[in-house]
Formats: C-alpha cells, structure tokens, sequence
C-alpha cells in the first residue's frame, strides 16, 4: 500500500490550527489508517536527519490553518517539495463559514468543519495513491 | 526582558495523548486561569523562524510544555533564541500520576482533563512568579 504523509501545522493560537490537528488525526484513526504517516511538526528542527527525511521518503499533503502555511513552507525548508496542500483558511471562506470558532473547545460546527476537511484531506490522497 | 506578558508554549505533537493533554493545560492557563498576562503561539512559527514570533520569544518570559522527552516546545523556543524561565513535561506528571492516563489523541478523557489540570496549576503560579518578578 502507497503511504501518503500528511503534516498538519501546530496552530496552537488558532481555531483554524485546532481543526488541521483533528482532521489529521482523524484521517490517520479513521479514515485512511495504515496508509497515513504524520510527524510532529516542531521535530523538522529539533529532531534528527531521520524526521528531516520526511518528504523525501513519502509523497507530502501539508494541511495548514491559515496562509501563513507553516506546514507547507517548513516540509519545504527542511525537508523537499510537498506534494499538494490545504489552506483551512480558504476553505472556510469558499464554504461560507464565518462564525466564531473555537481553537480550545471544538463543538458541533467544529467538528463539522474537521469532518469536512478531512473528507478533502483523503480526496488529495487519492489522487495521490491513483 | 518584558513581564507582562508570559507566553505558555505547548508541542505540537500529532501521535501522542500526552501532547494534546499539554495544549490542554496551555489552553486552561491562557484562556481560562490567567487570561490578560498569558499567552500562546503557533509553535511551528517558530520551526519556520518567523521573525514576529521569534521576536516574542527573546523579548517575553516563556514556559513550555512537551509530550514527550524530545521536547519539541523547548527546543524550538531555544533555537528561535528564547529563554524558557520553565519547562514541563506531561510524562513527569504522567509518572506522578498513573491513575490519570490520557484516553486518544482526539479526546483525551477525564484523566487525561484532569492531568492537563494539574499542570496548569503549576504553570499558573510560575506565572504569578514571572509577573511579580520575584
Ligand atoms: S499555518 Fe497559521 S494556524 Fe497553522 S501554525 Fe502557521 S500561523 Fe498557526
Ligand atoms: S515533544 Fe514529543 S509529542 Fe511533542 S511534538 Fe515533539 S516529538 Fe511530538
């Protein structure tokens, strides 16, 4: 089985972060388990040339909470290209949701929201996987 | 060295209960025990080396909370030239603690509440210490 790695952003200050988190675990324990490879974030510099390796060993879908694109631009500076990404923030506008959210306390649009981006997260991955 | 403001800065970790008890005593701090003289970051500004958020880390106190022992949090702090005044780790409090496991990643449980609980308690009187200047 093709393994696809999907790095989500911290985004401990941002609802948008909380959601990238959640969708990836999401995808990794419930939706694409076994075909799904992740790492901490933060390891592309404190960890070792094994973490550093990340992109250069598996295909990279960087899911992102907002444009600064943390997971995308650090895969990039320490690691290789990534594949394909998500921007939350975006999605958020084209799907109309403007409401308050919240980074610390996920409720029902929430997590509806996460379902949502994970459901986009496996799409990439398919079209990786063919 | 400004003490207004502290930032509370918890790892980023994807795989680990511990690391997602340790944003929840992060967020219990900032939002809720000491809102106004806390704060949090993105941690991956700081992998990324943003200059805005490695700019509040050398010029605000900082305290860390890691997952694990690779201590992702301090080690970044560290790198973006900050200080951490404190760092924790949720596998010490785990150690001390053992009734109170964390359940998953995406929800870690009564334990796990409970456990982020304890480390926001500290956390908040290092703040109470940072802020006073003592
Ligand atoms: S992409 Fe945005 S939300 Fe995610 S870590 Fe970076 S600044 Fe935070
Ligand atoms: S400290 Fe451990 S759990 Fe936290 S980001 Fe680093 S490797 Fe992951």
């Amino acid at each position: 089985m093709k393994k696809v790695g999907v790095i989500s952003c911290s985004g401990e200050s941002e609802p948008e972060g909380t959601i990238a988190r959640n969708a990836v675990r999401l995808v990794m324990e419930k939706y694409r388990p076994g075909a799904t490879v992740s790492l901490c974030l933060p390891l592309y510099l404190a960890g070792d040339e094994g973490e550093r390796d990340f992109a250069r060993r598996f295909p990279v879908i960087a899911v992102d909470g907002c444009g600064k694109a943390c997971a995308k631009w650090a895969t990039e500076k320490y690691s290789g290209k990534v594949q394909d990404c998500v921007d939350i923030g975006e999605l958020l506008k084209e799907w109309g949701v403007s409401e308050r959210l919240s980074r610390s306390h996920p409720g029902r649009l929430e997590n509806e929201v996460t379902e949502r981006v994970a459901r986009e997260i496996i799409k990439k991955m398919d079209e990786i996987t063919g | 060295m400004e003490k207004d403001m502290v930032y509370v800065i918890p790892c980023s970790g994807i795989g680990k209960a511990s690391a997602s008890v340790g944003r929840e005593a992060a967020y219990t701090v900032v939002e809720d025990e000491r809102p106004g003289v806390s704060d949090t970051l993105c941690l991956s500004l700081l992998t990324l080396g943003d200059e805005e958020a490695q700019d509040k880390v050398r010029r605000h106190r900082v305290i860390t909370i890691d997952g694990c022992a690779r201590d992702c949090a301090k080690k970044n702090v560290e790198a973006a030239g900050g200080t951490p005044g404190s760092s924790h780790r949720v596998h010490d409090y785990l150690k001390k603690h053992k009734d109170l496991k964390p359940e998953g990643v995406l929800d870690i449980g009564e334990g796990g509440r409970r456990l982020a609980h304890l480390i926001a308690e500290d956390v908040s009187s290092e703040i109470d210490d940072m802020v006073k200047g003592r």
